[in-house]
């Protein structure tokens, strides 16, 4: 069931590296939201004509629903100004997002910038202990290793200079980790982030045989699978390929079934 | 407080309750925006234009915003008319709204095998001529520049249909008016405009269009002006009912129309934005009408007045 609440700011506050984090009262999203699920959020501060905003849920407690996000386009600069009190325009919870179940499998969260919000999400409403992968470009960039920790998960981080974690590139961590890593359940793959960190992992879930799930980010019109602007090309069980909705079939998607190259 | 005012309008012989209906490409088949709005009290609704058989639509990127505006280049993705009917259908039968199926064809004879197949679909309460989609390589405008083609299109579809038939114009023709008589020669009940206006953004770093298709089409407030002055040329050259659209996301928006000669007007782009906008538009033309003292919606339709 899709909702349209208005929701009320109760506090918008900065996080390290230019992220913010703003938490709306909005109880009836909240409390059906799932872990890779979005919001379609419209910004009164923009004018009457601007799309709506897909983001990330972060966290969905009570009455309480946050968004991480860096101010980054015109929507989330004028964002930035949102104060207490102000009423936003929430649709959600939208999309088809990670599944929270027990699986028999070793959970590995890889997380590129404010992908690591879903992820976040996700760690919190697993039983299952797993292993996070955050990645970014330098220290400040990287969040909610925190989150993680409280739950017992096991933090990895790699920032590109160094400052915080392994030197590198997230996938580099993440190989190492696989040549090293000690016997125990196959690992599962649930990861948020640019689209390169997504092809990356493609490759990589394809060359192991694990299952891959992959939140995908495009930019969306409606939000609720009316104007068919935010496809991922996949391809089906039965071998065809086809345009699916990134925010109705999607944003998490099944690796295997992704198409990255299209002619 | 004046008594409610009279919403209802008949268009090319469908009675609607009220004259404003959700636009074709906006709303998909009506499911996706039941959970957020009451289709029922909606005039009508028009659904994304369907082919014969299942087609792919556009690469992506397809969309983009615009100063007051969206850009997009769907590329008429859908799944064909026997998927469509089979299970979109029986969703749609059981509203108490007009169900107007927009189709359209890659050659003059796919545009009559469609029209002929929802002839006996029951629920179906008009057909929409896609004759002017800006967002297709071949077929879509280029049925509706050319106004004998336009007139060839819109007769070969008319005998092969008995449901009510709304051709759907380009706005980027030279004269709206010739365009609009051969629709009504040619056997039109009604007339729809305005599609959106073809138009462009570039990335300045990559040096590209934004859209992969290039270009795309403009809707949303930015082409009101256009859609209200196209509506305006068009109704004073025909007498078939004509339903308005372009930009509309508020009661006075949807009265510009309706005054420069429109029946019924159609919400598109702003429903993505609010998708409570056509039911709004609704009570704000009623407001209008009881603070006007007019018993219907009918007699503000091409009232303007001009020096
Ligand atoms: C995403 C999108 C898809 C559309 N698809 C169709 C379509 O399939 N067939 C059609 O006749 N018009 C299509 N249109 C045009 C609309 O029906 C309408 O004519 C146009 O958007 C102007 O109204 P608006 O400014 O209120 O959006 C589409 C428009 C948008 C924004
Ligand atoms: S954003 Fe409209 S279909 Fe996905």
């Amino acid at each position: 069931m899709r909702l349209i609440e208005e929701a009320t700011v109760l506090e918008h506050v900065a996080f390290g590296g230019g992220y913010r984090r703003i938490v709306f009262r909005a109880p009836n999203i909240s409390r059906a939201a799932a872990p890779g699920q979005f919001v379609h959020v419209r910004i009164p501060q923009l004018s009457r004509e601007a799309l709506r905003r897909p983001f990330s849920i972060y966290r969905a407690d009570g009455d309480e629903l946050h968004v991480m996000y860096k101010p980054v386009g015109r929507g989330t600069h004028v964002m930035e100004h949102a104060h207490r009190g102000d009423v936003y325009s929430l649709i959600g919870p939208l999309g088809h997002g990670f599944s929270a179940e027990d699986r028999d499998t070793l959970p590995v969260c890889v997380a590129g910038g404010y992908g690591v919000a879903p992820l976040s999400f996700l760690a919190k409403r697993m039983r299952r202990k797993g292993v996070v992968f955050i990645g970014a470009r330098a220290a400040p960039d990287i969040l909610c290793t925190d989150d993680f920790a409280s739950v017992g998960w096991d933090v990895h981080v790699a920032t590109e200079d160094g400052s915080l974690g392994e030197r590198g590139l997230i996938t580099d961590a993440l190989d190492r980790w696989i040549a090293t890593r000690p016997a125990g359940p196959t690992p599962e793959i649930f990861a948020c982030g640019p689209e390169g960190l997504m092809r990356a992992l493609t490759l990589r879930a394809e060359k192991h045989g694990w299952q891959a799930w992959l939140s995908l980010d495009r930019p969306m019109g409606c939000g609720i699978g009316a104007c068919l602007s935010c496809v991922q090309r996949l391809r089906g069980p039965d071998g065809k390929e086809y345009w699916a909705r990134c925010c109705t079939e999607g944003p998490v998607f099944a690796a295997r079934e992704l198409v990255w190259e299209h002619a | 407080m004046s008594k409610a005012p009279d919403m209802a309008v008949t268009i090319a012989g469908i009675r609607m309750k009220n004259p404003v209906l959700l636009a074709s490409g906006t709303c998909g088949y009506g499911p996706e925006y039941a959970d957020l709005i009451d289709l029922n009290a909606l005039g009508g609704i028009t659904v994304k234009g369907i082919l014969a058989v299942p087609w792919e639509g556009n690469t992506p990127i397809r969309l983009t915003e615009t100063p007051a505006g969206l850009l997009n280049a769907i590329g008429l993705q859908n799944p064909g008319m026997e998927k469509f009917i089979s299970e979109y259908m029986p969703f749609l039968r059981r509203h108490q709204t007009a169900v107007i199926v927009n189709i359209w064809g890659r050659t003059m004879e796919e545009y009559g095998e469609v029209a002929a197949r929802f002839d006996d679909v029951e629920g179906v309460h008009a057909l929409e001529l896609n004759i002017s989609c800006p967002n297709l390589k071949a077929g879509g405008m280029e049925f509706g520049t050319d106004p004998k083609t336009a007139a060839q299109v819109i007769s070969l579809v008319r005998k092969r249909t008995r449901l009510p038939l709304i051709p759907k114009l380009s706005p980027t023709v030279h004269a709206i008016a010739q365009f609009a008589r051969v629709a009504e020669e040619s056997g039109a009940d009604a007339i729809s405009l305005i599609n959106s206006v073809p138009a462009m953004v570039i990335d300045v770093e990559r040096r590209r269009p934004v859209l992969s298709n290039g270009v795309g089409g403009l809707t949303g407030a930015a082409i009101r002006p256009i859609a209200v002055r196209l509506v305006w040329q068009a109704a004073r050259a025909v007498k078939i009912p004509i339903i308005g659209m372009g930009g509309i996301s508020c009661g006075r928006d949807a009265l510009e129309f309706l005054i420069a000669g429109a029946s019924a007007v159609a919400v598109g782009t702003a429903t993505f934005l609010d998708p409570g906008t056509a039911l709004r538009v609704v009570s704000e033309i009623e407001t209008y009408l009881q603070k006007h003292n007019l018993a219907s919606v009918r007699d503000v339709i091409g009232t303007l007045e001009v020096s």
